[in-house]
């Protein structure tokens, strides 16, 4: 696939010149932003980053040999909630270019040749129903049959509400799967990025054999609204951002965006 | 002795059946009677139960009367001994564990048995938590799965919990990273694995005790991604809206066999398993047993490549 604008940049473009940081509020200009692959260079905010950017950061040229990008979701329980779920898969497919909330393939990183995948936030907030369940499948499988370790980027609220008990077992499929990737001794790089939560979270996204997270990026099973109503009190100021995990041993590593190819093929090197 | 509404029929049959009961112990003329009643019962809460709305179910599966894997446990295994704590922090009462013999009598055998258990009465509900395990519970179950494995034994898990604890030390400690975990040490198990969803299957927090070879519900259950009160409030910004999401959701064990994620519905006794515990256990403990039997002869590497096909093909998907 050739890099190309997204539709997040043209957006930009047409609202003005300008946005906004929303970590020091200060005005920037959105060409500097975007060519600093979406981090503020005031403040060190990491603003959402396109599948196209996460490409051109980390991929060598930009490149990736993607998989089975034709997969598109069913429609299980013939979902409704006022808008049918077809309509909901259209209208994203639509938004995005994509056809579903995860891109797969074959790239190199610093020439290391990896099995990438990445999830699209902007596809249904990322969510894990049973095309992006059988695309991690198959992102592990492949890696085992072409011996390639494997680098993952999750961003998504979770299991996807809308196929029902299926989207439940994406969760022990992937992870299944998962461990034949460990059992064939290649490594499994997970990077955390915002948001990673319930069922990605509880599945592979935490069993990387380095976890990765962006700062501040929230990271956890349950959200924290749900938290709140549970335990009827506020949570604590950066509550289940990555900086919080690494306090609490779930991670490897918080990592800046701008220094996640390094060290991505740092450890892949080290692994190797 | 109805809890709800829809109820009323069937337990006003139920206790006239009791009433017949009794006296037939007695008398040998009364039999036949009892026995036409107990077939009407069975008849007329077949017709009933069988165009039960998805909300009716989820509600049936948490009835307040509904049976826990604490009452099956005595009724379908022998030589149960509870094991403690996941050697890293600490016991989670949300879910029992231990090695037990299965199934009852002579023939019986060793094997793990891990349930979720919700706790009766507000005491032993908060020692339990409500069945919401937190890290420690998942922890304690990967590590006695991993020993069963190791010593060969088979393991049967009770599924029954609106799901893991949403609360700030789950998290802390890793709720997430927990129940993957789990869900990994499942999948490479090298013995059979049986779950039995008895009650509530809310979420990761139910399936991380899920990774079977032969998923086994109860008639009256759920087994879903998300709660309908959840999916109320994402849906609807109103956690009320039960019913209506339960609608849309559909997350009966009927639909979930629908879809391949359950093997087996095993019918429980006219009016649900609170009606009759000792019958509930009776159904559920023939079908374990065939699960059980269809697996025997598998090696270690085919149980676990049966269980990988099992969850691989599970999926909606236009290629
Ligand atoms: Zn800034």
């Amino acid at each position: 696939m050739r890099p190309e604008t997204d539709a997040s940049e043209k957006r930009s473009v047409v609202k003005g010149v300008f946005r906004k940081c929303d970590g020091c509020g200060e005005t920037l200009l959105a060409d500097a932003l975007a060519r600093n692959s979406e981090v503020c260079p005031t403040c060190g905010q990491h603003h959402r980053l396109s599948g196209d950017g996460w490409r051109r950061l980390l991929l060598d040229d930009g490149l990736l040999t993607e998989w089975d990008s034709h997969l598109e979701p069913g429609d299980p329980l013939a979902f409704s909630d006022g808008r049918a779920y077809r309509d909901r898969v259209g209208i994203a497919q639509r938004n995005t270019g994509a056809k579903e909330a995860i891109e797969i393939g074959r790239a190199k990183i610093e020439e290391i040749d990896v099995a990438y995948g990445a999830f699209l936030f902007a596809f249904m907030g990322g969510s894990m129903g049973s095309v992006v369940g059988e695309k991690i499948c198959r992102l592990f499988e492949r890696a085992v049959t072409d011996s390639l370790p494997a680098v993952l980027l999750q961003a998504s609220g979770g299991a996807r509400m809308q196929e029902g008990v299926l989207s439940l077992m994406q969760m022990a499929k992937t992870v299944a799967a998962l461990g034949r990737l460990r059992d064939a001794g290649l490594p499994f790089i997970s990077v955390c990025l915002h948001p990673t939560t319930g069922g990605v979270a509880a599945s592979f996204a935490l069993l990387g054999d380095v976890n990765m997270a962006e700062p501040k990026a929230l990271v956890g099973f349950a959200g924290p609204r749900v938290i709140e109503s549970t335990i009827r009190q506020k949570l604590p100021e950066g509550f289940q951002r990555a900086e919080f995990l690494l306090q609490h041993g779930m991670i490897d590593r918080v990592v800046s965006r701008l220094e996640m190819r390094r060290e991505i093929a740092l450890i892949l090197r080290h692994l190797r | 002795m109805a809890d709800l509404p829809f109820e009323q029929p069937i337990a006003e049959l139920s206790a006239r059946v009791r009433d017949l009961r009794a006296l037939a112990e007695g008398d040998p003329k009364y039999a036949a009677e009892l026995r036409r009643l107990e077939d009407k019962v069975a008849r007329l809460s077949r017709e009933l139960y069988q165009d039960l709305t998805p909300w009716q179910r989820v509600q049936l599966s948490r009835h307040p009367r509904r049976p826990f894997f604490s009452d099956y446990l005595p009724l379908m295994f022998d030589d149960f001994l509870e094991l403690h704590g996941d050697r890293t922090f600490g016991d989670d009462a949300a879910i029992i564990a231990g090695f037990a013999r299965y199934p009852k009598g002579p023939r019986g055998r060793s094997v793990l048995v891990i349930g979720q258990e919700k706790g009766r009465g507000t005491k032993e509900a908060v020692k339990r938590n409500w069945g919401m395990a937190n890290p420690e519970g998942y922890r304690k179950a990967r590590r006695l799965m991993e020993l069963a494995g190791r010593f060969k034994k088979p393991v049967i898990t009770f599924i029954d919990t609106k799901g893991a604890y949403p609360g700030l030390g789950a998290e802390e400690r890793g709720q997430s990273e927990a129940i993957g975990q789990c869900l990994l040490a499942m999948s490479r198990l090298p013995v059979p694995v049986i779950a039995c969803i008895v009650g509530e299957g809310g979420s990761g927090g139910a399936l991380a005790l899920g990774v079977a070879n032969r998923v086994l519900a109860l008639e009256h259950t759920w087994y879903s991604v998300i709660s309908p009160e959840a999916c109320a409030s994402i849906l609807w910004k109103d956690g009320s809206l039960g019913e209506r999401a339960a609608a849309v959701l559909k997350p009966t064990a009927q639909m979930a066999l629908e879809l391949g994620a359950v093997d087996q519905v095993v019918d429980e006794p006219p009016g649900g398993a609170h009606h009759d515990v000792e019958g509930a256990a009776r159904r559920l403990d023939s079908a374990l047993r065939e699960a059980l039997a269809s697996l025997e002869g598998l090696s270690e590497e085919e149980l676990i490549e049966d269980r990988y096909r099992r969850f691989r093909r599970l999926g909606a998907i236009h290629a």
